[in-house]
């Protein structure tokens, strides 16, 4: 450790220098258990996507190429796996956009100043804290077809003449789920957009509340293009996790072919089906697709950095 | 509020229908929020024909759920196992995030950007991506169905955004505090240890608190890697809980009685914690 103390003549530098060792020192066990638990089994699905790899017998994997891609068995040519892209691109697209304007007017109410404040953010933060495999049974039974409360409201109410089949019905059940992601999902949304809210600096608004603005041209003109940073990056947060949504699709409709996702279909070939190189084939087509849109999006914002700092 | 700065204004912002409108929405988010989990205690009180009564207040309450739970199945054994799993995963991940956190978060040094955006890469990547990888390495260190295997798989999900959110922390803790620490030659454990740590308190709370919530909630890695039900987390265990008697409807009032169980604890370590919780999940994504 101090074997460069005497050899550069700037105490200061050689300080800094030794600091820096330390720091490699004391960053080195995450280091490698990251590349454990994370780098090597990311590197071993790459490698079994290339193989004929089974689930019972891993270590005899062979090498075939692209074969899980582009072979007559390949992924690419699956029409489940083009359903399942098709799936989670709906759903992702349609739980972000509905999580973000509920969650836009949730933070906009948590953000008023009012005796029910606490309360409210603590009862917003409910669904949020409900493990997602029990909220997605506890959304299965209150849908039930025969005996679910939803269903009998909504008879009972004139509503709807005959029990729908929320989660069975090919044309529900999709919409279904987005819906019981949004009711669990909303209140992460609405606490990052409150964050950004509680950013926004107070004189601003003050100062357009004296000139008489009206509250929504306020809001339009001042508060949203404050918060839009805020808000893309809690989109951009949503949107990854839901391109990868697994418990709560495998919890309310299993291996249903209108609403599986990408991981599900992963999973089912990987251990139901036993394929794990068809399988980890799909891991990476889906480890690839979140790749490039997490760096489009840090291109896109650097570039929308740079124009703001230019 | 600021009535003396626009006295003018004072009517317009105090309009009784906006006062309602927004207690009327406040209702609805409330109700909202909060009737599926008590419909699930109310089903978790029902049995039998009592389960098609979509009644609130179980007209027959019954602990019979609550029970069978625990002797015609490991549910115990279920709720000990995802404790240890959650435990085990937050020990291990506040111990190395604290580590690497005043490495990250004070001292500038070459490859620090790519280690953070490393760090932020791991948490965004799609889980099953590992999946068939960490079979293996489960299986090569013979961990497969056992709780390890949860402990290691976990720490994919807990350790990104706990070390980002430590790092933010102790990025912002008073520069003076360290020169002091150094100028009297403390070491760097001695900083970490007995200095950052007291300070750290919150922050170590909240990130301990979100690390638990989301190895407790885990569950594609705990149905993966665990095949027996002694080995089974409570979320695998509630998402397999099928009819003992063979019938075609799935025994509601059991996996409502489970739910309840699993989740109560939550609610309250949420309602409890919330300012924490909640400077925690925003530390990592709005500074990140």
């Amino acid at each position: 450790m101090s074997s460069t103390q005497h050899s550069s003549p700037p105490p200061r530098a050689s300080l800094s220098a030794r600091r820096v060792r330390t720091a490699w020192w004391l960053v080195a066990p995450l280091m490698v258990v990251l590349a454990m638990v994370a780098g090597w089994p990311l590197g071993r699905t790459l490698w079994f996507g290339l193989t004929d790899a089974h689930l019972s017998r891993l270590a005899e994997a062979h090498f075939i190429g692209l074969d899980n891609f582009i072979g007559e068995q390949g992924v690419l040519f699956d029409p489940a796996w083009w359903q399942s892209v098709l799936n989670t691109t709906v759903f992702a697209l349609l739980s972000v956009s509905l999580e973000t304007v509920l969650g836009l007017g949730v933070a906009l109410m948590l953000n008023h100043p009012s005796r029910m404040r606490t309360l409210l953010r603590a009862t917003v933060l409910v669904p949020w804290a409900i493990p997602t495999v029990v909220s997605a049974k506890m959304w299965s039974w209150m849908l039930h077809d025969q005996f679910g409360i939803v269903n009998h409201v909504l008879l009972s109410m004139g509503l709807i003449d005959s029990p729908l089949a929320w989660t069975a019905d090919p044309s529900l059940s999709l919409f279904t789920i987005v819906l019981v992601d949004v009711w669990k999902t909303t209140p992460f949304m609405a606490l990052l957009i409150l964050a950004a809210l509680q950013m926004v600096p107070q004189d601003c608004l003050e100062a357009a509340k004296v000139d008489g603005v009206p509250p929504w041209r306020v809001f339009r003109r001042i508060t949203l293009p404050l918060i839009m940073p805020g808000v893309a990056v809690a989109m951009i947060f949503r949107m990854l996790d839901a391109l990868r949504v697994f418990d709560v699709i495998y919890v309310m409709t299993s291996n249903s072919r209108d609403t599986k996702s990408m991981s599900i279909y992963v999973r089912e070939q990987l251990i139901d089906f036993q394929m794990v190189g068809r399988g980890s084939a799909a891991a990476t087509l889906l480890f690839l697709m979140i790749a490039l849109a997490t760096i489009t999006h840090l291109a896109l914002t650097r570039s929308q950095r740079e124009e703001a700092s230019a | 509020m600021t009535h003396s700065a626009a006295p003018i204004h004072r009517p317009l912002s105090h309009k009784p229908w906006s006062a309602l409108l927004r207690l009327f929405l406040s209702a609805v988010l409330i109700v909202v929020s909060v009737f599926p989990l008590l419909y699930a205690v109310s089903t978790s009180f029902k049995k039998g024909s009592g389960l098609f009564n979509p009644e609130l207040i179980p007209s027959q309450p019954t602990l019979d759920n609550y029970l069978g739970l625990f002797r015609d199945q490991p549910f115990g054994t279920n709720l000990l196992n995802s404790a240890m799993v959650s435990g085990g995963a937050v020990a291990l991940t506040l111990c190395l995030s604290l580590l690497a956190a005043w490495s990250l978060g004070r001292v500038k040094f070459r490859g620090r950007g790519v280690l953070m955006l490393t760090i932020l890469g791991v948490s965004m990547f799609p889980q099953v991506a590992v999946l068939s990888g960490m079979y293996e390495l489960i299986r090569f260190l013979g961990l497969y169905d056992s709780l390890g295997a949860l402990w290691i798989s976990n720490l994919i999900i807990t350790l990104p955004f706990t070390v980002w959110v430590l790092v933010t922390f102790v990025a912002q803790l008073p520069k003076e505090l360290e020169e002091a620490a150094m100028m009297d030659g403390v070491g760097v454990f001695t900083l970490i240890f007995r200095i950052f740590l007291p300070l750290l308190w919150p922050a170590l709370v909240a990130t301990g608190l979100l690390a638990f919530i989301a190895s407790w909630n885990e569950f594609l890695f705990a149905l993966t890697f665990t095949l027996s039900t002694e080995q089974r987390t409570v979320p695998v265990a509630i998402a397999l809980i099928s009819g003992s008697s063979g019938g075609f409807e799935l025994p509601w009032g059991s996996i409502m009685a489970a739910s309840v169980i699993v989740t109560l604890p939550l609610v309250l370590l949420v309602v409890y914690f919330q300012r924490l919780i909640v400077s925690g999940l925003t530390a990592g994504a709005v500074k990140g």
